[in-house]
């Protein structure tokens, strides 16, 4: 490769660069592909460090969440829907890839610092490498909320071969656009990981992963409405647990995702010149 | 070809806002808003460099000297290109390499050959070609034992060696060098300065960084001064140093 003609003009923000708009080459392609693989496989080495126990881990935190509202409600409060732990699990999985995304994308742009103050690469990457990887996280977990369908006389049905890649993508494209706001905006309010926290918290009461959402009193419904997580979850428990996916959730869901990675990456473009100057 | 400049410099101005609004995280923006808007628009820009212009040619190196502050580092992103300049345009030929601080770009858990094909990764390079450079590396380094354990058994002389090693190996054009000549003991110092002075004879441009005076001298072709965001003076090294040390010491001595 010849390097030596690599030339880069490095200009004030908003100016336009003669060339203009370029389509990546064939190396950057290359690059960027090896990149995002190496990030991936690092988090995934780092999580899984001995393979079994490290899978098990993985599951055992939302399993144990699954636990603990099955024997409250189910046990203790008598609450009466069929195949109760089946709903939960099916609703907490899908849950645990928002929370943790959220939750990491906090430090997707803190915690390499030193790259970004010295070396010029498309920062996205990092969010987009943290993403993926609670996306394969949660693509291991399918067989283990199968099992329970399977447990509970409950089968795939042929629906699964659109709906589950259809979601699967909806929902990555909401948590991409998602991690890089947060990603980005929390590198110019430190404190905005405290916050997300807290909101997390409060959304994960506020969308109806434990109880379905026929439970909502009718004057709470525009909930469902309001909460970005709510039609998704809603389309994962259709999935799982009731057998079909509602449209109109689906559409809703679609909509989200869309509105959360415009919004995600015009924040995340506006400002991606500064990340140097304020980490 | 060779007659351009490796990195140019054209009449740049680089001003940093600092934001106290921002530092004080989002509670206190939105507790304080009326003030801390006012604030905002009352902000005045730093000023970190001012109306630059300065040609790098290829294979050179460069060493920029002065006080904390005086806009050395600003200097290094803009190459880098991981700033933006407020005014005016840098121009860098060929692919650019940084050395990174100690242990970044690096992870505790991986060994020190996953970590050396995460680091020439991230810094540039395509899978393929750190795999070809793997061995290569590995040997440079002198660590060939250790390469196969988690890099938390490493020491930090050890985790220096190995990413220096990498950086070496990028086979970069331009090489960026913020402090960190002094890695490793003695005998790796040595393989570190053989590597420097072929660098030179490959025609590699080196711009350093450095308060180590007597490396400066050594390394460099020409030293750049820079006070308070503007270039003072530069010219050959012993020159350069030596109105430099005439100018701090009296201050030294003052204070």
């Amino acid at each position: 490769m010849d390097a030596c003609s690599q030339l880069i003009e490095n200009t004030p923000p908003g100016a336009r660069s003669a060339a203009g708009w370029q389509w990546p080459s064939r190396e950057q392609l290359i690059y960027y592909r090896d990149l995002l693989a190496v990030l991936v496989a690092k988090e995934f080495k780092v999580r899984y460090k001995s393979t079994v126990i490290g899978y098990a881990w993985s599951l055992m935190h939302p399993l144990a969440f699954a636990l603990v509202f099955f024997v409250l409600f189910k046990i203790v409060m008598r609450f009466d829907l069929p195949a109760y732990s089946l709903f939960l699990i099916g609703g907490l999985f899908p849950w645990h890839w928002i929370s943790n995304t959220v939750t990491s994308a906090n430090f997707a742009f803190l915690g390499n610092s030193s790259l970004i103050k010295k070396v010029r690469f498309h920062r996205a990457t990092l969010v987009l490498a943290s993403v993926l990887n609670e996306l394969v996280h949660f693509a291991i977990s399918i067989p283990i909320v199968v099992g329970f369908m399977i447990y509970y006389g409950r089968y795939p049905t042929v629906s699964w071969f659109w709906w589950l890649p259809a979601l699967v993508v909806m929902q990555f494209a909401m948590t991409f656009g998602l991690a890089l706001l947060i990603a980005t905006v929390n590198l110019f309010f430190r404190d905005l990981e405290r916050l997300s926290t807290i909101i997390m918290h409060l959304l994960f009461y506020v969308t109806p992963v434990i109880y379905p959402y026929e439970k909502l009193p009718p004057n709470f419904r525009w909930v469902l409405m309001a909460d970005p997580f709510a039609p998704l979850v809603l389309c994962w428990q259709g999935l799982f647990y009731r057998g079909s996916v509602p449209g109109e959730f689906a559409a809703l869901a679609a909509l989200w995702a869309l509105v959360c990675c415009l919004v995600g990456y015009r924040v995340y473009q506006a400002l991606v010149w500064r990340f140097a100057e304020i980490v | 070809m060779s007659s351009d400049p490796a990195i140019q410099f054209r009449h740049v101005t680089k001003e940093y806002h600092v934001e106290n609004a921002v530092l004080g995280g989002l509670k206190n923006l939105v507790l304080h808003l009326p003030t801390q808007i006012r604030a905002m628009r009352a902000r005045k820009p730093f000023c970190a460099l001012q109306d630059l212009s300065l040609e790098i040619a290829q294979g050179e190196s460069l060493s920029v000297i002065g006080r904390n502050g005086a806009g050395k580092s600003t200097l290094l992103g803009l190459i880098a290109g991981v700033l933006r300049p407020s005014a005016g345009t840098v121009v860098t030929r060929g692919r650019i390499c940084p050395l990174l601080e100690l242990g970044a770009g690096f992870h505790a858990d991986l060994t020190g050959r996953e970590n050396i094909v995460l680091n020439g990764i991230l810094l540039g390079l395509t899978r393929r070609e750190v795999l070809a450079r793997l061995d290569e590396i590995i040997d440079f380094s002198g660590l060939a034992q250790f390469v196969d354990r988690p890099l938390r058994t490493y020491s930090s002389g050890m985790t220096a060696r190995l990413g220096f090693s990498v950086a070496v190996h990028l086979s970069p054009n331009i090489l960026l060098v913020d402090e960190a000549l002094a890695v490793g003991d003695l005998e790796f110092q040595q393989k570190c300065l053989a590597r420097m002075q072929q660098f030179r004879s490959d025609a590699v441009t080196m711009v350093f960084v450095s308060h180590d005076m007597e490396s400066v001298a050594r390394v460099s072709d020409r030293v750049a001064w820079m006070d308070g965001g503007r270039l003072r003076e530069i010219g050959p090294p012993q020159q350069v140093i030596e109105h430099y040390h005439a100018f701090v010491h009296p201050t030294v001595a003052a204070a």
